[in-house]
């Protein structure tokens, strides 16, 4: 079993003008074997939530508490290091995945296998598993001999996000606006690979976007609309079709 | 005059960064560290070398000859003879004037081997004062590998020359791994013959202080030089990289990439990069490039890029410097996946070195790069975990 668990949790960022309060009081349940969308406009938290719960020193934690249920027990997710969030079952797909001159696709993923792990992965069927990956995502052979993001188109850049999301195997994953900037061909690549981690079963999938378009190819069991820094409303995959006829504007003025 | 002499522009140009070329010593005031080119060394550990005294101490020579390729043991004379650029600074005129004589290894015209010429200079100790003369003749034509390792420890200021053929494919590397107390003050200097292409690549990993100097000059239209370097600086020391492209001639390139890290209280690195483009010198294209890497408190990078143009009628020309910590960004991407904080780490240095050392071009050599690159950052950045 694996459950996410986001209770209260409040994140602030220190501007010039002074720590500004960004999610304010978030709950969020994730269960194995759920996709949660969560949906909203620009600036509302929506990628506050991720980068918190991924643990980047740009975003202090001010309440509330995430856990993390997985096989080895309950971990609380805010006490550990950004490395151990990862070792411990967490996935973060990028939205601007970062460049990393002169290491290669290659051994970036066999370093993070190693780390995830605990051990070098076994050489046959890793060479397999990365070939394999590679081919469902339609990249080029030559790509995994190339530094890791660096002159990667969008497209590609969301992909590689989405292969290591297959070859990482995390207990729950979160996807930051993996569909933003991808044309439709790309966009049912990078769905299907989604789509494939989820018939695993036993895993979680929070998917943060801020169009209904990739909820057509990945069905989310949950649609939460965050509004200033909390979610304003829940309900199933009709939410999303409601705000794909009429917008964030009922959400927004709610809560204003 | 030849065709070839009138491309190429020998007249003195006044510039404060590259002194007028001279054998004399008295051309060479002592320096009080207050001049441009002594500025950011630290005079008082040269250990005296500056003084000048005479001394027949040697490094232990262990060379690797590839057939075809012979040594032999020239006067100073003979070696202004045969065309080395002459001094254009203190310690390569002293190297010139105290060596006593050079070494000559003669690159036959058309020469092709696979086999590195490689040559392991070994000092005894750091009070062993050694002044090295070396001039390297390599026909035309030819295609050849140097390779110029410095170990162990000693006082050592040298002048070494490369005097490549028209035509000739040349790749050099001089890596300086000395124990922690040697010094070494050298001068590479490079003749580029028409249409010859060089590679220099200068790795300063070891010493109490290295001050290198590469300077290249061109012998007519033509001639591509690619200038590259590494360094890594600890604790306490001093790495200092001058270079000097003087375009004297027509369509000529060079490309100049040097990137340094640093670790440690007092290390302390300096690049100085220098490009003349004379009058003559039309149609040709230079970049040079410096990256520091500042891995902990109490390093200090000084990197100073110069461009001196005299003709509008260029194909390019541009530099680029850049001195920053650990991007954060970077590390946490990598730590988002799993990879601990000293792992992240040591995967962007092992990054950072690593595109450079793809480009030295000498295969038998960067694995070792990449493992001395390892070693380098287990010393410090790597112990605290």
């Amino acid at each position: 079993m694996a459950t996410l668990d986001i209770k209260d949790l409040h994140v602030s960022v220190t501007t010039e003008d002074g720590d500004k309060e960004i999610l304010k009081g978030v709950d969020l349940t994730i269960r194995e074997g759920e996709t949660h969308a969560i949906m909203g406009p620009n600036g509302s938290g929506k990628s506050t939530l991720a980068y918190s719960i991924a643990g980047h020193p740009k975003y202090t934690v001010t309440g509330g508490s995430v856990t993390l249920d997985g096989p080895d027990g309950r971990a609380d997710v805010l006490a550990m290091s950004v490395d151990e969030r990862a070792r411990a079952g967490l996935f973060l797909a990028m939205q601007y995945p970062v460049e990393v001159p002169g290491v290669s696709v290659a051994n970036f993923l066999r370093t993070a296998k190693t780390a995830i792990d605990g051990e070098a992965p076994k050489l046959r069927t890793w060479v397999k598993d990365v070939n394999s990956a590679m081919e469902q995502l339609k990249m080029d052979p030559a790509f995994s001999q190339r530094s890791v993001n660096e002159g990667f188109s969008g497209g590609e850049k969301k992909r590689h996000e989405i292969m290591q999301l297959e070859l990482l195997d995390p207990l729950v994953a979160i996807l930051d606006e993996t569909d933003s900037g991808l044309d439709i061909d790309a966009l049912k690549i990078v769905s299907e690979g989604v789509n494939r981690f989820k018939a695993e079963g036993d895993k979680g999938v929070l998917l943060i976007t801020h169009y209904t378009r990739i909820l057509r190819y990945i069905t989310p069991d949950f649609v939460h609309v965050f509004v200033d820094g909390k979610v304003a409303e829940q309900g199933g995959p009709e939410l999303a079709e409601e705000l794909e006829a009429s917008g964030y504007d009922r959400f927004v003025k709610a809560s204003a | 005059m030849t065709a070839v002499a009138d491309a190429v522009e020998t007249t003195q140009v006044v510039s404060h960064l590259n002194p007028p070329p001279s054998y004399d010593l008295a051309d060479y005031p002592v320096p009080t560290g207050r001049e441009e080119v002594w500025r950011f060394t630290p005079l008082k550990r040269l250990r005296g070398i500056l003084d000048g005294e005479a001394s027949d101490a040697t490094l232990g020579w262990d060379t690797s000859v590839p057939e075809g390729v012979s040594l032999s043991t020239i006067t100073a004379d003979e070696a202004r003879g045969l065309g080395e650029l002459p001094p254009n600074e203190l310690p390569a005129a002293l190297a010139v004037s105290r060596a006593g004589g050079a070494t000559l290894v003669d690159v036959p015209d058309d020469f092709d081997s696979e086999q590195p010429l490689a040559i392991r200079l070994t000092g005894a100790s750091v009070d062993d004062l050694v002044w090295g003369h070396l001039v390297f003749r390599v026909g035309r034509h030819a295609n050849v590998t140097i390779v110029l390792t410095h170990t162990g420890s000693a006082r050592y200021c040298a002048s070494t020359s490369f005097l490549v053929g028209d035509g000739a494919q040349v790749r050099i590397l001089s890596l300086q791994d000395w124990y922690d107390d040697a010094v070494h003050l050298g001068r590479d200097s490079i003749r580029v013959g028409r249409d010859a292409s060089v590679r220099h690549t200068s790795i300063s990993f070891g010493g109490d202080l290295v001050r290198m100097h590469a300077n290249v000059e061109y012998d007519g239209p033509g001639g591509e030089a690619e200038l590259l370097g590494l360094y890594f600086a600890d604790a306490g020391q001093h790495l200092e990289h001058r270079l000097f492209a003087d375009h004297n001639a027509p369509r000529t390139k060079s490309k100049v990439t040097y990137k340094g890290a640093l670790q440690g209280q007092g290390a302390h690195t300096v690049w100085i990069g220098n490009v003349l483009i004379r009058k003559v010198a039309e149609g040709i294209e230079t970049y040079e490039e410096n990256r520091n890497l500042v891995l902990t408190d109490g390093c200090q990078a000084d990197s100073v890029p110069n461009l001196e143009i005299e003709t509008g009628e260029i194909e390019g020309a541009g530099h680029a410097s850049a001195t920053a910590r650990f991007d954060d960004e970077q590390l946490f991407y990598l730590r988002s996946r799993g990879i601990s904080e000293a792992e992240a780490q040591r995967l962007v240095v092992h990054g950072f070195f690593n595109d450079l050392i793809r480009r030295v071009g000498i295969p038998s050599v960067e694995e070792q790069l990449l493992t001395t690159v390892e070693a380098e950052l287990a010393r410090n950045l790597l112990k605290e975990t």
